[in-house]
This record gives structure tokens, C-alpha cells and sequence, in this order.
């Protein structure tokens, strides 16, 4: 018999605030521990929470581009649970009302497109951060543990998916995709390895063709696409043995154990919770108008499907390039300025997707760090199009002007790398080298097409590489005919 | 008049005239609190260097001829569940026995830009639970009327300071009664905002959704006076009201004739001491003499307040104590072997036996599978309770009960009997609920101790409140002074 697997994502999506959910603090990544902290973040007694404004904002245009219903009002509630890295010993959270339900991603899983439906969308702040000092590194065990609170209060999005992935790398591929649009819509920094963009999954196995759900096990813990992919892959087969050896599969959270790769039960005490969620009387129910939503509607920026499928049609480009082009905003919105600039876009794509991308892996930087603009990228293509200087010589020039930032023109010129294409000036360079290589016109005449080759590479030496390939190949044969006659 | 026996207006007037300084005022109430206090026992903390200070400043811009602000040279006394930067507020608690905010409550920004002369933090039941000031780590205070019984709960502490003379005035908090039953039991007059006119930032959370900051004085002026300083929007505080303020020390003189004010007969009912209600009826013929209209009316969701309140209050409470865990300040147990046994025992420790007992209730009515039968359905009742209000503020401009079923208790008579202290507030706690002003204001006394008028508005309708309030003031024409000698066994 075979198996269907089911998979449905749970995701925490750090909001790119300035300041945290409901306190002014410095909401970034970092900083020396408890130094971006105050009395509301670090819940002293008495203090109250004030709603952070923007990211409700960033999290109902997330919620609007995946095409969900904004509630008119969404309510905050207290989920109580006791854990140190939490100032007020409860999450405020969304629970029953949540900002938005009821969207879907389409994702292109390679030949084929899923729909995945998301189930909802919701604001929570974040915990801090505990370090457990001690042989079990976790805090059963700790000799002691250490609190950082800067994070405490970062805003949170959690976006809930229905079960509607069918493989370990269907999910991947739905993460990706979502990231994609978490950064083209500029409401996460997205980085996994800061968690800023947090996964867990259900996962459960049915016999094919059976619509209802076999027990699921949640997993977490997995800080990559990589390992979102590999710890499914894992539960999956460890499901099936179970399964087919007449197992039954327990409802239970698992660990992934990125080191050893095998997810791990977590059954203990600290996560038997009761919530005993209530509404958070210290703030009042969320109310958005329908004219807010509608504004935030209209300035949503192209989700990147769409841009992908107009890369397409506008540019005409092989799928390869699109794929690499539209794998970031920043990618893409390069490759935009410079066609823009007036770059044709097959030029423009061969030179991000070769020399700059060389450049970026070998240096680490991100494509917005760069000193070479799009712009100044479109201007070096140019030049290559007029024949100001050859294809091989703007390799070097683009290498320096990704060193030092200078444009392409003033390289050109510092260095004196314009080509020669005038006729009368290179017919001169070509006499010379003819007159000078009398064996090679003599190979030519013989019927070796070789020499013509090495004739034209001795122009290229003389002039330093600035001659015209195509001329100087036309000048040469040239020569060399006029002689034979 | 001794300067301690000054209401706040007449000290204010006083220091303006150069009839008395600011700084000879604070020493007044000081050697008064050196007089009594050990009777009394009004304060966790006092603050005398404090006062002194702030009296300094006040005399020094009396001098120059500038106001010293609405509440400069005046001592008062604050209920220690309010947050004062660098002086330490317990909420008469051990686990905050040694806490020391960093920051200021708002109302207490406000009264420093008005000259704030703090002579200390005024005793209260633990974490503001319960309704005779006996469940504080720290000490149980005394009504200085009768120094055998307590002075009501849980700002009793700000209520027997004024009473007794060692402050003018009080600020308390009043989550089901707290301001309005002491300032009963203590002839004061004691006013619990509509939620959302004071500012809750700073105010220790017992029940976030029912709490109010709110004055404790010797008369209705100085009630007006303290909430003019006190009242406004915070941006800090998201319940807060945006609202246009009247200027309540202008309204009071207008009078009660043409006004209809209802008598809810659910709290008028069981339970209520015969002496209670004379005084109080004698109260509603005052009133129609001064040309106000009087009859009965009914608001039967009151007969489940009580019950609403003993869910929501908990229910709310149990989160809001959640923070007090030992981890990040506050009192921490020793010897535990890791974080559950920590938690268990700095609880265990750190919270007296009324304060555990409301946690238990809270968690219990939140638990999943009781939250509907419990939470729900005292939220519907905080809904009809509310609704019946309105219905009845469409033809009553004020309402008017007993604010106590009793005068003053006996120290030790209800502390075994928890059910019996919680129907003590069985008058105040529909006006939590409701969010909406209650006044109360002595009418009388019976057996020698005082009696108080309960007297309940419309949401931000406190000028009306201070108006009848003032009106009856007047025509009772007299003083409720506690008679307390100091140095001796009291009275």
C-alpha cells in the first residue's frame, strides 16, 4: 500500500519594525544582552502595552497580497504559560479573532503549481532568549540559566498554512516562495539563521487515495530550507516504518536534531500547557476601517509569480535566468533599473548572473551593497554596444569598477582601454605585423587557416587588446589576400 | 485648626495667603504621624525627607510669587500600589517587600509637575484584595474612629491617614470598592473614576479591566480638586479616554434641584444594618429637600455582580500576578533545585493566603472546559449589568445606595470568612463592572462611626457626581472628624 504524506506549516515571521510590538525599543537583531530593554518589555509591575501601528501594517499587507479577508476587528488575547523568557509569564497573542484568514500562495513545485491555502494571520510579540548553562544545555539540568530580553517584544507574525503540501520539498518549495514574498513586500528581513523567519510543521501519512488525516506529529526547531526539508524527509520515513510494522504514530511534538539528523520526542512537563487564553483587557479590540485596507490594497507592490511570468513576456528571457533573477527583490529590481537605463536585457541578465554573482559569492555581499549601480552596470554594457571597448577588455573594467566604485567611462579612459575601431589607424598595426611575421603569410598561402588566427592575436598584442576583434579579423584577411594577388 | 486638620483647599488657601508655609504644613502632618502612626499604622513607607523637599519648593515659589501648583505643599499620602520612582513600592506584599520602581506611575507625573509632597506609601491589602487593609505582609491598620476596627479595604491605609491627620488627602485605587468602602468606613469622601478617565500606567494591575486610580479626601472640593489634577488621556495607557475634561471645581456649586435620582432596590435589600439604612433613607429626604426627586428602582443583573466579579477580577488577576516569579526582581525563595521549584516556592512564599486564593479562583475559571461556564458567562452578566445602567442613567441622572451594607468591622471578625468580607462590597462592585463614576460621601454615622452614601453616574458623568455631592455636603453642614488623641489608647 502507499502513502500519501500531509503537511501543513506553521510560520513566525519577525515584522521589520523599528520598535517592538508594543513598547518603543530598538527592535533589531542583537545588541549587548538587556540593553534594548524597558519597564513595558521587561513587564515590571504596572506597566501597559500600546499597540505598535506599523506592524499591524506590515502584517495586513502580507495578509492582503496572499489574498486574505482583513478582520474589521481582531481582538488580543493573553496565552498564560510560564517560561523565563517570557517578562509577564504570557504571550500577547491572537487566538479566536485573529487580523486575517481565509488566503493561498500558488507555488510553482517544478512542473506543477500548488495551491496552499492559508488558514490565518495573526500579531504576537516574541520571548527573549534564555542560554542554559550545563551539561543538558537546556533548562532541565541547567547548573544556571541567563535571560536576554532584547527580543522580548520584537513583533511577530504567525502565518498558519491548511494541510495542503504533499512532500518534504513541496514544503521547501513553499517556504521559499513565501519568503520571496515576505521580502518583496518589505515586511521581514526573512533571515533564517537570526530567526527572524521561524518554521514548524505537521506532518502526518494517510493511505493514498483516503481523504482523512492520519495522527500528525509537529516538528521544530529547523533553521534552514535545508533542514525544514530534511527533518520532514525523516519524520516521513520514520512515520511509514512505523505504519507498515503495524505501528501506530503518537500525537506529539518533535525535536529536530540538526547534528544527528533524526527528530526527537519532546514529551516533558515544561510543555504540558494549559493556556487559558483570555482577552488582554489592557488593550482594545483592533479596528480597521475599510478605507485603511483599502489604501494598503492599492499599494501593494508585484507579488513574485507575477513578476516572474512578466519576465517572461516582457523580456523574453530563458527560464534559467529568470529563476536566478527573480530569487531575490533586490536581484530582480537590479536587473529592472539597468534594463531601464536602456541595458538590452539579455546583456544586462548574462552579466548579473556571471561576473556579479562571481563577485557576490566570493565577497559575501549582499546584491544592495555593491559599489557597481545598475545603472552604472547599463552604462559598461553600452559601451560594449557602441564598440567603445571589446566584450573581453569590460571584464576587467567591471572588475575594477566593483573594487573601487568608479564608473565604467572613467575606467575606460584613465586606462586608455578604448577600442580602436578606426580603420585607417588599425590597416597601420596590421602592415607592421604582416611585414613582421613573414612565415605565418607564408602558412596562410599555403592553405593553414591557423595563421590567420595568430596574426590577428599579434594586432591584438600590439594595440594592448584595444583593437576591434571583428575589424582587425577583416583587416588581416584583408592583408593577406591583397598580398597573394 | 491645627494645619494637619486642614482640608487640601483650605491648606491651599493658606499657603497662597502666607497664612501658613508649606514646609510648617508637612511638619504639622509629620509630628501627627509621630502622634499616632503607631496606632494607626497608615504606611509601608514614609517619606518625610521627601516632603520636607518638596515643601521647600513650594514655599520657595510662594516667595517669588508663583503658584506652587494644585497639589505643592499639600501631604499626601499614596497607596503603595502606585509606582514612585526610587521610593519602594510594595503593594503591601512580601514578594515586592524590596522592590524600587525606576519609573514613575503617570498620575504621579502628573502631581510632580503640580508640586507632589509625598509624606509616604500608604498600607492596603496585598496586591489591592480584600476589604479591611488585614491582608497586608506588612501590618493591619486601624480606623482611627475606632482604632478595634478596620478602616475598610483595600486603600485603607490612604483612607485612615487622612482620617487620623497624618496626610490631607490619598490617592488609592479602586478595583471593586477599594477607594469608596474605606473612605466609608473612615468618613472621607472617596470618588472611583469612569474606567479610562485616570491613567492606569504605573498602577500595580490587580484586575486590569475594573482598576481606577482615584482621590480620597476630607470633603467633595478637594475631590474635585485631586481628580482635576489626576484626570486625562495617556497615550501609555490604551484604555485611556480621549475626552474633553469640565472644569469639576466650577460645577459643584449648581445644585441638586430638577435632578431624578433612582434607588436600585437590589442594593438596598438583605444584609443591610438597620442604623445603615436609616442614615441613608435620612440621606434621600436631604436630597428631596433640596429639590431633587427620589424613588426606587430596579436593575436585577446587579443580583449577579457579585458573582460576575469574583470570576473576572480572579480570572484577570491570575495573569496579571503572573510576573512575580523571582526571576527578574522581587522577593526569590532559596534552596530550590531548578525553575519549577523556584516558581513554586517564591509563590509560596511571597503571596499571603487571600492573594493565593484568587490566583487558584482565576486559573480554575480560565482552565480549558470551564472557561465558557465561568469567564463567558460572567462576561454576559458584565454585559446585561452594563446594559441595565444605561437603561437606567436614560432616567435617573444619579443613582444612590448605601456604599457599605455596614459600618466598619471589628479587626479579625471577617478574616476567617472570606464570603462574608467579599458581600462587603456587594454595593461598589456593579460599578466596576458597569466602568461607570461612583462617589462616596459621609451621611451620617451610626454607633459612633460613619456612614456612607453611595452615589453612582453616568460614564464621565463625575462633574454631576461632585455637584450632588457637594450640594448634600453643604446641607449635612457638617464635618466628619475621626476623634483620635494621639499618644493614648485612642478613643
Amino acid at each position: 500500500m502507499g502513502w500519501e504524506t500531509v503537511i501543513g506549516l506553521e510560520i513566525h515571521v519577525e515584522l521589520k519594525t523599528a520598535s517592538k510590538m508594543f513598547c518603543g525599543c530598538d527592535a533589531s537583531f542583537g545588541g549587548e544582552p538587556n540593553t534594548r530593554t524597558c519597564p513595558v518589555c521587561l513587564g515590571l509591575p504596572g506597566v501597559l502595552p500600546v499597540l505598535n501601528g506599523r506592524a499591524v501594517e506590515l502584517a495586513a499587507r502580507f495578509a492582503l497580497a496572499l489574498g486574505c479577508s482583513i478582520a474589521p476587528r481582531s481582538v488580543f488575547h493573553r496565552k498564560n504559560y510560564f517560561y523565563p523568557d517570557m517578562p509577564k509569564n504570557f504571550q500577547i497573542s491572537q487566538y479566536d479573532l485573529p487580523l486575517a484568514t481565509g488566503g493561498y500562495l500558488d507555488v510553482d513545485m517544478g512542473g506543477y503549481v500548488r495551491r496552499v491555502g492559508i488558514t490565518r494571520v495573526h500579531l504576537e510579540e516574541d520571548t527573549g532568549k534564555s542560554v542554559h548553562v550545563g551539561e543538558s544545555g537546556r533548562i532541565h539540568g541547567a547548573d544556571y540559566s541567563l535571560e536576554d530580553f532584547n527580543r522580548a517584544g520584537v513583533p511577530l507574525m504567525e502565518v498558519v498554512t491548511e494541510p495542503d503540501l504533499r512532500s518534504p520539498e513541496e514544503a521547501r518549495l513553499f517556504l521559499q516562495e513565501l519568503k520571496a514574498v515576505l521580502e518583496t513586500l518589505e515586511v521581514s528581513d526573512c533571515r533564517m539563521e537570526e530567526g527572524s523567519l521561524r518554521c514548524d510543521a505537521n506532518i502526518s501519512l494517510r493511505p493514498e487515495g483516503s481523504s482523512g488525516f492520519g495522527v500528525k506529529t509537529e516538528v521544530k526547531n529547523m533553521n534552514s530550507f535545508r533542514s525544514l526539508q530534511r527533518a520532514l524527509a525523516y519524520e516521513e520515513e520514520r512515520q511509514r516504518q512505523l505504519l507498515e510494522q503495524g505501528g501506530e504514530v503518537v500525537q506529539e511534538t518533535r525535536h529536530w536534531n540538526e547534528e544527528e539528523g533524526i527528530t526527537q520526542s519532546m514529551r516533558t512537563k515544561e510543555y504540558a500547557y494549559d493556556y487559558r487564553y483570555f482577552p488582554e483587557p489592557d488593550l482594545v479590540p483592533l479596528e480597521l476601517e475599510e478605507a485603511y485596507i483599502e489604501a494598503l490594497r492599492k499599494s501593494l507592490p508585484e507579488m513574485p509569480a507575477g513578476r516572474r511570468e512578466r519576465f517572461r513576456r516582457e523580456y523574453g528571457l530563458p527560464e534559467q535566468d529568470i529563476a536566478v533573477l527573480t530569487s531575490s527583490r533586490a536581484m530582480a529590481d537590479y536587473f529592472e533599473r539597468g534594463v531601464r537605463t536602456g541595458a538590452d536585457p539579455k546583456a544586462m541578465s548574462n552579466w548579473m548572473m556571471g561576473e556579479l554573482s562571481a563577485h557576490l559569492n566570493a565577497s559575501g555581499l549582499d546584491i544592495t551593497e555593491v559599489k557597481v549601480t545598475p545603472e552604472m552596470l547599463a552604462e559598461m554594457i553600452s559601451l560594449i554596444a557602441s564598440g567603445t571597448i571589446s566584450g573581453k577588455i569590460a571584464k576587467s573594467v567591471f572588475e575594477e569598477m566593483l573594487s573601487t566604485g568608479s564608473d565604467a567611462r572613467s575606467v575606460v579612459e584613465r586606462r586608455g582601454l578604448t577600442q580602436i575601431s578606426d580603420e585607417g589607424e588599425l590597416r597601420e598595426v596590421v602592415a607592421r605585423v604582416v611585414e613582421a611575421n613573414p612565415r605565418s603569410v607564408e602558412d596562410f598561402r599555403s592553405g593553414k587557416e591557423k595563421a590567420l588566427g595568430f596574426l590577428v592575436g599579434q594586432v591584438m598584442k600590439e594595440t594592448r587588446g584595444r583593437a576591434n576583434p571583428e575589424l582587425a579579423n577583416r583587416l588581416v584577411r584583408e592583408a593577406l589576400e591583397e598580398r597573394g594577388d | 485648626m491645627k494645619p494637619f486638620e486642614m482640608t487640601a483647599w483650605e491648606a491651599r488657601k493658606a499657603l497662597r495667603s502666607g497664612e501658613v508655609g508649606a514646609q510648617e504644613l508637612v511638619r504639622s502632618v509629620l509630628e501627627r504621624i509621630e502622634e499616632v502612626e503607631e496606632e494607626v499604622r497608615a504606611y509601608v513607607t514614609l517619606t518625610p525627607e521627601e516632603a520636607l523637599r518638596a515643601a521647600e519648593k513650594a514655599d520657595e515659589r510662594l516667595r517669588r510669587g508663583e503658584d506652587p501648583g494644585g497639589a505643592g505643599g499639600i501631604p499626601m499620602a499614596v497607596k503603595d500600589v502606585l509606582c514612585t520612582r526610587g521610593v519602594r513600592t510594595t503593594c503591601s506584599s512580601r514578594m515586592l517587600q524590596d522592590f524600587v520602581p525606576v519609573y514613575d506611575a503617570t498620575v504621579i507625573t502628573r502631581l510632580r509637575g503640580e508640586g507632589l509632597t509625598m509624606v509616604g506609601k500608604a498600607n492596603m491589602d496585598e496586591f489591592a484584595m480584600g476589604s479591611s487593609t488585614e491582608n497586608s505582609f506588612f501590618q493591619v491598620t486601624r480606623n482611627p474612629w475606632d482604632l478595634a476596627r478596620v478602616p475598610g479595604g483595600s486603600s485603607g491605609g490612604s483612607a485612615a491617614a487622612v482620617a487620623a491627620g497624618e496626610a490631607l488627602w490619598a490617592l488609592g485605587s479602586d478595583t471593586g470598592g477599594s477607594i469608596r468602602q474605606p473612605a466609608s468606613f473612615c468618613g472621607l469622601v472617596g470618588l472611583k473614576p469612569t474606567y479610562g478617565l485616570v491613567s492606569r500606567y504605573g498602577l500595580v494591575a490587580f484586575a486590569s479591566s475594573l482598576d481606577q486610580v482615584g482621590p480620597i479626601t476630607r470633603d467633595v472640593r478637594d475631590c474635585a480638586l485631586l481628580l482635576s489634577l489626576i484626570a486625562g488621556h495617556d497615550p501609555r495607557d490604551s484604555t485611556s479616554l480621549q475626552a474633553d475634561l469640565p472644569d469639576y471645581l466650577s460645577a459643584l456649586d449648581r445644585g441638586v434641584e430638577g435632578m431624578r435620582l433612582g434607588v436600585p432596590v437590589e442594593l438596598i435589600g438583605e444584609g443591610l444594618d438597620p442604623g445603615v439604612r436609616e442614615r441613608v433613607e435620612e440621606a434621600f429626604r436631604l436630597l428631596e429637600g433640596l429639590g431633587a426627586e427620589v424613588e426606587e428602582t430596579s436593575l436585577p443583573s446587579l443580583a449577579h455582580a457579585l458573582s460576575a466579579y469574583y470570576i473576572i477580577a480572579p480570572a484577570e488577576a491570575s495573569s496579571n500576578l503572573a510576573r512575580f516569579d523571582g526571576v527578574r526582581y522581587g522577593f526569590r525563595a532559596e534552596g530550590a533545585g531548578d525553575v519549577l521549584e523556584m516558581y513554586g516556592r517564591t509563590r509560596a512564599a511571597g503571596f499571603g493566603p487571600e492573594v493565593k486564593r484568587r490566583i487558584m479562583l482565576g486559573t480554575y475559571a480560565l482552565s480549558a472546559g470551564y472557561y465558557e461556564a465561568y469567564y463567558g458567562q460572567a462576561q454576559k452578566v458584565r454585559t446585561l449589568i452594563i446594559e441595565d445602567f444605561r437603561r437606567a442613567f436614560s432616567r435617573y441622572d444619579l443613582l444612590l445606595s448605601p456604599t457599605s451594607p455596614t459600618t466598619a468591622f471589628r479587626v479579625g471578625e471577617k478574616v476567617e470568612d472570606p464570603l462574608s468580607m467579599y458581600l462587603s462590597d456587594v454595593c461598589t462592585i456593579p460599578v466596576n463592572l458597569a466602568g461607570i463614576p461612583a462617589l462616596s460621601l459621609p451621611c451620617g454615622l451610626d454607633g459612633g462611626l460613619p456612614v456612607g452614601l453611595q452615589m453612582m453616574a453616568a460614564p464621565l458623568q463625575e462633574e454631576r457626581l461632585l455637584r450632588a455631592a457637594h450640594a448634600f455636603e453643604q446641607a449635612l453642614g457638617r464635618r466628619f472628624i475621626a476623634p483620635l488623641n494621639g499618644g493614648g489608647g485612642g478613643s
